[in-house]
């Protein structure tokens, strides 16, 4: 596998060329990691587009087939997949939304308002990071019980709705963009902190706040444990849970799950075309930084 | 529930304000600044605390959610154990997470470091594809590669076929099963994990690499001399998470054993605390059964999160 070297300037290229020169095992490597972390998804369609018969056959077919429009169909009709759909754009938007915001404005208080036990409820904020809230698994559906939200979506939206890890970032991002001078210059003026935060700190931040609204719209839409939990009849099953079904259903189609799990990650596939860039922008721009 | 929707504003004002609105519109904005964080803190008590703690009260009783709940002091733990499931589950969990970890950390290391080159073509596109598993969800990965590693029509049997290793059932034995769902966890964090160890290198000075290469030191050794001391915290942390995340493994093994689900195969070869948990819990109704196991792996969590700890510490004098 050989890939073209880069051509090294000629001055300072000789002297630097063990520093700066990219060996071709580098992107051996590289092409190798990108082959394994596509081809799981390429081999999702090629099952997902074959008929049983070709399924089972050895050795195996490693082209699509022409079976798709059969098995989406399959899809559709076996479970309210549409429907699920629909509840899983609406609990993963609505946490992604309340994410950009809720994180952002309480990033907000803790970057630039002075307010009494601002460190230690901060500390809180962290901490809180630490502790596993998914093994009380067992009271929080009791909770959700007691509220009487038993197979209702706001039960996977409410509890997702802001994050200790969002607040985190969003205080990062906000202590280093919103300079000092400029909520001065706004309070000076007669601004109050909700027209500061509004008409100065969102905009501002607003690049980062989507970036975090993307990650809470992607972990929402590939939650599983807690909708499985609490979500009990189809027509309020998310997409994940569609596929369960699907497994469930002892058909003759072995494409039938494979096809439904192709449904259900190529809406975020498409996006990600369009934003993995600042998904992965967000990532190396994050908290983590120094 | 509104109002965990947003906090409500502080009334809009205008620069000359008759007195009283001033007062109100003072005492408006000590207040806003808990109004902002109120939000995470009213969640946070209500979603993650109060069940957390109201594990601990529940494992204490023979809970029945459709029936009586009679106190039994500390026979949930008792039962525990003695109980060969658990110990099953606890060593299947372990087994999992360490398969899954020090592979995924490893990779990562290396990935991240080969990324940061300061020439290298096509990073953009290098650093996209590495997230593509990341936002694919645990349900359907675990579908395509319980079909790719399948005994009788996957594709990597056929490749074992053809250098003359005989077809594995990968679901149906305890070790076969653990590397499986460990390929599958590897396969969806590692790149996530990659990105996070270069946002951290690209913090690094390039001058510092530049220097050592003028200085003599090869790859081998800037890796190991620069790349790893100055990863030393985020690898700590990933560790953390990972740890947290391995405990919490549920959905990989529910969805590979179609026959058991609830037990990942009929002799609970793959099957984690975690899903032990949801199987008493909501698959036999014993809800004080299923808290205990809760608090058995709240105090391990704790303890692997002391060890790390310490193991960080300890590390760091010998480093600088």
């Amino acid at each position: 596998m050989t890939m073209p070297r880069p051509t090294t300037p000629p001055a300072a290229g000789r002297r630097r060329r063990r520093a700066g020169g990219v060996r071709w095992w580098t992107y051996a490597l590289l092409v190798l990691a990108a082959v394994v972390c596509l081809f799981p998804l390429y081999w999702m369609f090629v099952v997902a587009t074959t008929d049983s018969a070709t399924a089972t056959r050895m050795p195996p077919e490693v082209v699509p087939g022409d079976n798709f429009l059969h098995l989406a169909e399959l899809v559709f009709t076996t479970v309210p997949f549409l429907r699920s759909i629909a509840n899983s754009v609406i609990v993963a938007g609505a946490i992604g939304v309340g994410h950009a915001v809720l994180c952002s404005l309480a990033g907000f208080a803790f970057a630039k308002l002075a307010f009494r036990g601002r460190e230690v409820l901060f500390l809180i904020v962290v901490l809180t990071m630490t502790v596993p809230t998914q093994l009380a698994i067992i009271p929080q559906y009791l909770i959700i019980a007691e509220l009487g939200w038993v197979d209702t979506l706001q039960a996977l939206i409410v509890p997702g709705l802001a994050s200790a890890f969002g607040i985190f970032w969003m205080r990062q991002h906000l202590a280093t963009t919103l300079s000092d001078e400029l909520m001065q210059a706004a309070r000076i003026d007669g601004a109050t902190s909700w027209q500061i935060y509004w008409r100065i700190a969102f905009p501002i931040v607003r690049p980062a706040a989507f970036v975090l609204g993307l990650f809470g719209y992607v972990t929402a839409w590939n939650d599983f444990l807690w909708p499985f939990v609490v979500l009990k009849s189809p027509d309020t099953y998310t997409v994940q849970i569609a596929i369960k079904a699907l497994q469930n259903n002892f058909s003759v189609d072995l494409g039938l799950a494979m096809s439904g799990s192709f449904l259900a990650t190529l809406p975020l596939l498409v996006l990600f075309v369009f934003v993995g860039r600042r998904m992965v922008a967000g990532i190396l721009d994050g908290a983590f930084k120094g | 529930m509104t109002t965990l929707l947003g906090p409500t504003p502080a009334p809009a004002s205008t620069s000359p304000l008759p007195a009283p609105t001033r007062i109100r519109e003072r005492l408006g904005e000590r207040v806003a600044p808990y109004l902002y964080i109120a939000p995470f803190f009213v969640i946070f008590a209500i979603f993650g605390l109060f069940p957390l703690l109201f594990t601990f009260y529940i494992a204490l009783f023979d809970w029945n959610p459709i029936g009586d709940q009679v106190f039994v002091g500390a026979d949930n733990f008792t039962r525990l154990l003695d109980d060969p499931r658990f110990w099953n589950a606890a060593r299947n969990t372990l087994s999992i997470w360490l398969l899954s970890t020090v592979p995924q950390l490893a990779l990562a290391l290396l990935l991240a470091h080969v990324l940061h080159h300061a020439r290298l073509r096509w990073a953009g596109f290098f650093r996209m594809t590495m997230l593509v598993p990341y936002i694919t969800s645990v349900a359907a990965t675990t579908i395509v590669f319980a079909q790719m590693f399948d005994r009788d029509y996957g594709l990597l049997n056929w490749l074992l076929g053809l250098v003359g290793l005989g077809p594995v059932d990968f679901v149906q034995s305890g070790w076969g099963s653990h590397l499986m769902i460990a390929v599958m966890v590897t396969w969806r964090w590692f790149g996530y994990t990659t990105l996070l160890y270069l946002a951290s290198l690209q913090a690094i000075p390039r001058e510092t690499y530049e220097a050592a290469a003028v200085d003599g030191a090869g790859g081998w050794q800037r890796f190991r001399h620069i790349t790893v001391p100055s990863l030393r915290p985020i690898i700590v942390f990933t560790v953390v998470t990972s740890t947290i995340g391995g405990l919490q493994i549920f959905t990989e093994p529910l969805l590979v054993s179609r026959a058991a689900p609830l037990t990942c195969g009929p002799t609970r070869e793959c099957q984690t605390l975690t899903l032990f948990l949801y199987e008493q819990g909501f698959g036999m109704f014993q809800f004080g059964y299923a808290a205990a196991i809760g608090v058995a792996l709240f105090v391990m969590v704790v303890a692997i999160a002391l060890i790390n700890y310490l193991a960080a510490t300890r590390v760091r004098p010998e480093g600088k």
